[in-house]
């Protein structure tokens, strides 16, 4: 079913958890809300589900208005982060419970309940543990469990939380790739929180970016990290450099020097230069280059990552390389450039210079706005 | 680990560090915390000492009596109703207790409210009061011409003086023990529970009646226990209230007393061996319901 949020705030007291957020979701899509904590994501998820109410705003449900409804007859599933199964019931009863507690008229028979709920035990891979209780179960097998209750009531749209956080690595991976083979299955409609990205980009069909009680970005897993659209998606996702530059009659200057890389149509003025560690080639005698002194270097996986100092109070640059081209030790000068990478305007300081670029609201340019481009 | 008891230079602990060199039994492996042994006996001994020798005297006694006097003493028709009275008494009371000291407890955890720190210290105070202030208090307040009598009387409701006086004062006397054993519970209670079931499309009545109070339905079961078993024994309070009348409100721990005055030991044994017998028969039936409960879900963090 397709959910679309609309203009939705959110204010606990008077601090403002959701800022006038707007998106919509596809039917049978898999969504990721990715942030880091307190950036609004499980407040935008426990509104979908009904367990907070908006203080402005509306969600639909296709085409029906869901926010006057309660969490009873919103009819999600909702996966917690802790699982919050029931540990008085066995992994049966806890799976049931939803089809159980329907009003007489349209509740299944009995026998049918357990038909379904030993079903869906399958389908999480469960099978023969339907009599445990939930304190006999790992980690991994509660939150299955969990997903499982959650998808007996054929819910409209399926909720998770966090749904991997409490699990160590190696289960994490598992459940991701096994989460995503059950999506794929059963079609359902899924928005999951996480402030992990890695999970993010690799599990969700669309990631939505959020930030400080608004969404930053959203688009797909590449889209997201290709092109990034503001200073902050650079920099949460996959790892990233910003250096403070200076445009001069189209060239970007560092310091004293141009560096090689032209923004033709921009005006003068400062900026900063985003890029990452391994979009950059190493360039033999510097006629237009960034160029530091190897203060770190440590080798993770295959590639070697060298911090640089590029001096004054620039903060440490960190490249990757081949391992092999890296070989120079400490203390040695590289010259590099960047052959990928953005330029991002500070949106309060050059609001005036900015406003040429964005069609929106040219005097509260708040946020930061891209200004050029090269890949 | 050679020498896992690191305390045995007392004396009252040689007796068990011979047993264990002896090595025919195998205590548990203590942790890493020594004094296993030393606590071990301090307990065993200080059991022996305040509850088993106490007790023991009274099952030795009640055996010098003979069997058919025995049974003779306790089928006495004053006997048999003042110990129904007492254990029916005290049952009704822990049951009230037991419904309206989760509904308080909840009210506790769950909600903020202005003089709520004083309401949760008000509840300790039957603990502290001497019983026969609070049995002489209910008693004012009850007797016909009394606060609250004065109002129910004209309702036909007579309660001090009666079976039900003593019901009220047992209430009062076993109040915290549901309330200080549910509590640490109910604040265990992730709210994501509740939260799960509302999802899963349960109204509030079905998420109280089949997720939260079976939850703690091992909690309230230790607290009616302990409010049965104290109502049991209590005597300060309820004598000042019950009126004691023979074979109508006269409960067993009076009748005792009773009967030492009358310098009849035989029949006082009997009257308390019986009690201990049917006491300890209830408080192990709850028990091994609360066991049975218990390890169906072992509480996992």
């Amino acid at each position: 079913m397709d959910v679309r949020v609309h203009n939705i705030r959110k204010e606990f007291g008077r601090f403002p958890a959701l800022d006038d957020v707007s998106l919509d979701i596809r039917s049978g899509e898999l969504i990721a809300l990715l942030g880091p904590s307190g950036s609004g994501k499980t407040t935008l998820l426990r509104l979908v589900a009904g367990l907070e109410s908006p203080t402005g705003g509306t969600i639909f449900f296709g085409d029906e208005d869901a926010s006057q409804k309660t969490v009873q007859q919103r009819n999600i599933g909702f996966v917690f982060q802790h699982y919050a199964l029931f540990r008085h019931m066995t992994v049966l009863d806890n799976v049931a419970f939803g089809l159980k507690v329907r009003p007489g008229h349209r509740r299944p028979p009995a026998a049918e309940i357990r038909k379904r709920a030993l079903d869906l035990l399958e389908l999480v891979q469960l099978s023969g543990l339907d009599k445990r209780y939930p304190a006999q179960l790992s980690g991994g097998q509660r939150q299955r469990v969990a997903l499982a209750r959650a998808m007996a009531v054929e819910p409209n749209v399926l909720l998770l939380d966090e749904p991997f956080g409490a699990l160590d690595a190696q289960v994490r991976k598992e459940l991701r790739k096994w989460l995503r083979e059950i999506h794929d299955r059963t079609g359902h409609t899924t928005i999951f929180v996480t402030h992990d990205q890695e999970e993010a980009l690799e599990l969700a069909d669309r990631v939505v970016v959020m930030s400080k009680g608004a969404i930053e970005q959203v688009g797909t897993p590449d889209e997201i990290y290709d092109h990034p659209v503001s200073p902050f998606v650079y920099g949460f996702i996959g790892q990233s450099n910003c250096l403070a530059v200076t445009l001069q009659n189209g060239e970007i200057w560092f310091e004293d020097r141009p560096i090689g890389l032209r923004a033709p149509a921009e005006p003068d003025g400062p900026a900063n230069l985003h890029f990452r560690p391994h979009d950059i080639e190493l360039i033999d005698g510097c006629g237009g280059c960034l160029a530091g002194l190897v203060t770190a270097s440590r080798r993770v996986a295959g590639t070697r990552h060298l911090e640089l100092d590029l001096g004054r109070t620039h903060p440490p640059v960190e490249i990757e390389l081949p391992p092999e081209r890296a070989a120079a030790g400490d203390h040695s000068r590289i010259a590099f450039r960047p052959t990928k990478w953005k330029l991002f305007r500070d949106g309060e300081r050059q609001a005036v210079v900015a406003e040429a670029k964005s069609e929106s609201s040219p005097i509260e340019m708040q946020e930061p706005t891209l200004v050029a481009q090269a890949s | 680990m050679a020498q896992p008891f690191a305390v045995a230079g007392l004396k009252g602990d040689r007796k068990l560090t011979e047993r264990r060199n002896g090595s025919r039994w195998r205590f548990r492996q203590p942790s890493v915390l020594p004094g296993f042994g030393l606590s071990l006996g301090i307990t065993l001994s200080w059991l022996v000492l305040i509850v088993l020798i106490p007790l023991s005297g009274l099952v030795f006694r009640a055996s010098g009596l003979g069997w058919s006097d025995f049974v003779a003493l306790t089928l006495d028709p004053r006997t048999l109703n003042a110990l129904k009275i007492s254990f029916g008494t005290a049952f009704l009371a822990a049951v009230i207790n037991l419904i309206f000291g989760v509904i308080l407890a909840w009210v506790l955890v769950r909600y903020r409210f202005p003089g709520k720190r004083v309401i949760d210290a008000m509840v300790d105070l039957p603990f502290a009061l001497p019983t026969a202030v609070a049995g002489i208090a209910l008693t004012t307040l009850y007797a016909p011409n009394g606060w609250i009598g004065q109002v129910i009387e004209p309702l036909g409701l007579k309660v001090a003086f009666t079976p039900a006086g003593i019901v009220v004062a047992l209430i009062f006397v076993g109040l915290p023990f549901v309330v200080r054993t549910v509590q640490p519970i109910m604040e265990e209670i992730d709210k994501e529970v509740e939260e799960a079931a509302a999802t899963l499309g349960a109204s509030r009545f079905q998420t109280i009646s089949r997720v939260l109070l079976p939850g703690l339905m091992p909690a309230g079961l230790t607290g009616f226990a302990l409010a049965f078993a104290r109502g049991v024994g209590e005597y300060g309070s309820v004598i000042f209230i019950a009126g004691n009348l023979p074979y109508v409100s006269e409960i067993a721990p009076l009748l005792i007393v009773i009967r030492l005055e009358e310098f009849n030991y035989a029949a006082a044994t009997a009257i308390a061996a019986v009690m201990l017998a049917i006491s300890f028969a209830m408080l192990l039936f709850i028990n091994s319901i609360q066991a049975w409960s218990r390890r169906r879900y072992v509480y996992v963090a």
